[in-house]
C-alpha cells in the first residue's frame, strides 16, 4: 500500500469520529498557540525596545566625563580636533550641555530643559526646523543668545502667536526665538518637543560652567562604529589616563547587550511553551493507544485481508502526525489572532514571524509522529486472530 | 522471494503431518495433534467439528493465519509454515478470500470501499481496482448499494458485501468460517447457494461449520476431534456416514 493510500485511510478515520480528533488536537492547538504568541511577543516588545535605542541613531556614541577629579578636562577645541584627524571614522562631534531653565515670556512661566549644543545637533539627532532656522556657526562665533523651541513649548508659552523673534526669559537672560524644532512626539510635556537648544557658548549663563562634559559622538558610517568607538577611547584614556574618568556608550553596544538578552527570554519562553506542546503529544498518544485498543478487531480484519505490519503502521503514524499537523494549523491561526490581540493592547508588532510559524508547525508534526509512534508499533504488532476475536 | 517448493502440485492445499502444541504451565493442549490433509484445485470441502475440536486452529493454518508447531503447510505452491507475517498477510491477500460469521465489514467505510480494501493492499492501480470492485460488486448483486455503509444493510446483504471483498482479487480460494452463523434460515440458504455457485464458477471453497446439515451441502466432508482428522469422505467412503 502506498504512501497516498495510507494518507486516504488516515483521513477517512478522522472523518469519522470528528469530536474525539478535534479533543486530541485541543493540546496540540493550545500549545502550538502558546509558543507563537509568547515567542511573538517577547521578539515584539523587544522590538519597539530596540526602534527607541535606533531612534537614537545607529552611529551614535554618547560620550560623558564624570568630572572626579577636577584637574582634568577636555576641551571643545580638543575634541574637535580629535574629530578633524579622524574625519574618516567621525563625522561630528557635538557637545551636549544640559540644564534646566525657568522660562517665561508675557505672562507664561514654565520650567524647561535646556540643551547648550552646536550646528551639527540637528544632524545627531535626526530633527529639522519646521519655522525660522537653527543656531549657526555665527551665532557660536558672536555668542548671541539665540533659541530654538520645541513644540510643546510654543503651545506653552506663545499659543498661537508666532514665535519667532519674539524675545523669551531663560533663567533671567533675555534670548531671542530664531526657530522652532519638528514635532516628534505629539508634544507631550515630557517629551522630546519639550526642549530649548541655545548655542553652546552662551550656555554658560543657564550652566554656569564652561566645561562641557557631555559629547554625542557621530560615526561616519554605522559600520565604523566600532572602530569610532576605540578611537574615542584612546583618545580619552591619553587625555585622562584613567578611565573612570569617562564614559564611552555606543548605541550598537547597547543594541547588542539588548539582543543577548532578548535572546534569552525568547528561547525561556519558548521552553515554557513548548512543555505545553510536549504535553500535547502526550494526549495524542493516549488517544491513539485508546484509538488502537478499541479498533483491533478491525486491525485483525485489514491484516487478514492482506495488510503488512507496515501498512498498518503507516496508517496509524499518519493519522497521528495528521491530527498533529491540523493542530498546529489551527494553532497557528489562533495565536495571529491572539498576538493582533495582544499586539494592539501592548502596542507593539507581536505579529508572528514566518520563521515562527514554521517553526512551529514542523514541531507539531515531529511530535505527532514521536507520540504516535508507540501506539501504531502495538497496532502494527497484534496478532491477527486474536484481533479477529476481539470486541 | 518464493521458498523452494516440495509440494505436489497437484493441490491446492497440502498439510502434512502438523502439529500444534500449547505449553499451559505443565500441561500441554495438542490443538492439531498430526494432521494431514489434501484438498486439489475447485474442490468444494466442509471442515466439520464440535467446539474445541481444533477445527478454528485448523483453519487458522488453512488461512495463513498461524504457524504449526511442527509440520509443513503448502498452499498453492508455496511452502507456508515458516513464513514471516508480511509474508503471510501476502499470501492472503493473494490466494484466500476470507468469509466470517460476522461478515467483518469495517462500519466506517461503504461497501465499495470495503470491497475495493484487498485490491488496495495487493498494490492495484486505482483504475483497474474501480474495475474489480464493480465486478464484485455485481457478482453478488450489490452494485447499486456500493455507497452504502454497512450498518445500512441487512445481514444477508452484509454477508453478499463480505462475499464480494472475498472476490475482489480474485483468489483461487474462498475460506467461509460459519457464513450463516448469524443468518436467518431463508437468507442462509441463499448464501450458501452463492457458495455452490462460485464453485461452480471455478473456486476451491473451504467451508468451515460446526452443522451437519450444512456441511452436507459441500462435496467432500472432513470431520476433526481432537485435533485428529477421524473421517474423510473422500478417502473413507461417502459423506453420508457423518452423522451428528
Amino acid at each position: 500500500m502506498n504512501l497516498k493510500q495510507a494518507f486516504k485511510m488516515a483521513i477517512k478515520s478522522i472523518m469519522a469520529s470528528k469530536m474525539r480528533t478535534f479533543l486530541t488536537m485541543l493540546g496540540i492547538i493550545i500549545g502550538v498557540c502558546a509558543v507563537i504568541v509568547l515567542v511573538s511577543v517577547v521578539q515584539g516588545s523587544t522590538g519597539s525596545i530596540s526602534d527607541s535605542i535606533e531612534s537614537l541613531g545607529a552611529n551614535s556614541i554618547s560620550v560623558s566625563f564624570t568630572g572626579r577629579n577636577s584637574t582634568k578636562y577636555v576641551t571643545y577645541e580638543e575634541m574637535q580636533e580629535f574629530q578633524s584627524e579622524n574625519a574618516e571614522y567621525i563625522s561630528y562631534v557635538v557637545p551636549m550641555m544640559s540644564g534646566m531653565g525657568r522660562v517665561k515670556y508675557d505672562s507664561s512661566n514654565i520650567t524647561v530643559s535646556v540643551t547648550g549644543t552646536n550646528e551639527d545637533y540637528l544632524s545627531v539627532k535626526n530633527r529639522e526646523v519646521t519655522s525660522g532656522r537653527f543656531i549657526n556657526g555665527i551665532d557660536i562665533e558672536k555668542r548671541r543668545k539665540v533659541a530654538v523651541i520645541g513644540s510643546y513649548n510654543v503651545q506653552e508659552l506663545f499659543g498661537f502667536e508666532d514665535p519667532i523673534n519674539k524675545q523669551i526669559k531663560i533663567n533671567n537672560e533675555i534670548f531671542t526665538v530664531v526657530g522652532v524644532l519638528n514635532e516628534i512626539s505629539d508634544s507631550e510635556e515630557m517629551s522630546e518637543d519639550n526642549v530649548i537648544i541655545i548655542p553652546y557658548t552662551s550656555g554658560r549663563l543657564i550652566f554656569r560652567t564652561n566645561r562641557i562634559r557631555s559629547y554625542t559622538v557621530w560615526a561616519s558610517t554605522a559600520e565604523n562604529v566600532e572602530t569610532a568607538t576605540d578611537m574615542v577611547n584612546n583618545f580619552l584614556y591619553s587625555k585622562f589616563k584613567d578611565e573612570d574618568e569617562y564614559n564611552v556608550v555606543s548605541v550598537a553596544s547597547m543594541m547588542d547587550a539588548l539582543d543577548e538578552i532578548t535572546g534569552m527570554m525568547a528561547l525561556l519562553t519558548a521552553g515554557i511553551a513548548g512543555i505545553s506542546l510536549v504535553v500535547g503529544g502526550i494526549g495524542i498518544m493516549n488517544i491513539m493507544l485508546v484509538s488502537v485498543t478499541e479498533r483491533t478487531r478491525e486491525i485483525g480484519i485489514r491484516k487478514a485481508i492482506g495488510a503488512k505490519r507496515s501498512s498498518i503502521l503507516s496508517q496509524f503514524l499518519i493519522e497521528s502526525a495528521l491530527v498533529s499537523c491540523m493542530g498546529g494549523v489551527v494553532g497557528i491561526i489562533l495565536s495571529i489572532i491572539g498576538t493582533s490581540i495582544l499586539g494592539n493592547a501592548m502596542s507593539i508588532n507581536a505579529f508572528p514571524s514566518v520563521f515562527v510559524m514554521l517553526g512551529a508547525f514542523a514541531f507539531s508534526a515531529v511530535i505527532g509522529i514521536f507520540f504516535g509512534w508507540a501506539p501504531a508499533n502495538k497496532a502494527a504488532k497484534l496478532n491477527p486472530i486474536d484481533a479477529l476475536h476481539a470486541e | 522471494m518464493e521458498k523452494e517448493t516440495q509440494s505436489n502440485s497437484e493441490y491446492i492445499v497440502e498439510i502434512r503431518d502438523m502439529y500444534k502444541i500449547y505449553k499451559m504451565g505443565d500441561n500441554e493442549v495438542r490443538a492439531l495433534n498430526g494432521v494431514n490433509l489434501k484438498i486439489r484445485p475447485h474442490e468444494f470441502v466442509a471442515i466439520i467439528g464440535p467446539s474445541g475440536s481444533g477445527k478454528s486452529t485448523l483453519m487458522n493454518m488453512i488461512g495463513c493465519l498461524d504457524t504449526p508447531t511442527s509440520g509443513e503447510y503448502y498452499i498453492d505452491g508455496h511452502e507456508a509454515s515458516t513464513l514471516k507475517e508480511d509474508e503471510q498477510a501476502a499470501i492472503r491477500n493473494k490466494e484466500i478470500g476470507f468469509i466470517f460469521q460476522q461478515y467483518n465489514l469495517l462500519q466506517k467505510l461503504s461497501v465499495e470501499e470495503n470491497v475495493e480494501l484487498p485490491l488496495i493492499y495487493a498494490g492495484v492501480p486505482a483504475a483497474k481496482r474501480k474495475e474489480m470492485t464493480k465486478i464484485a460488486l455485481e457478482r453478488v448483486g450489490l452494485y447499486d448499494r456500493r455507497h452504502h455503509k454497512p450498518t445500512e444493510l441487512s445481514g444477508g446483504q452484509q454477508q453478499r458485501a463480505s462475499i464480494a471483498r472475498a472476490l475482489a482479487a480474485r483468489p483461487p480460494i474462498i475460506l467461509a468460517d460459519e457464513p450463516t452463523g448469524a443468518l436467518d434460515s431463508k437468507t442462509g440458504t441463499e448464501v450458501l447457494s452463492m457458495l455452490k455457485e462460485l464453485h461452480q464458477e471455478g473456486k476451491t471453497v473451504i467451508l468451515i461449520t460446526h452443522d451437519n446439515r450444512i456441511a452436507h451441502e459441500a462435496e467432500r466432508i472432513v470431520r476433526i476431534m481432537d485435533g485428529e482428522i477421524v473421517f474423510d469422505s473422500l478417502v473413507d467412503g461417502d459423506k453420508s456416514q457423518v452423522n451428528v
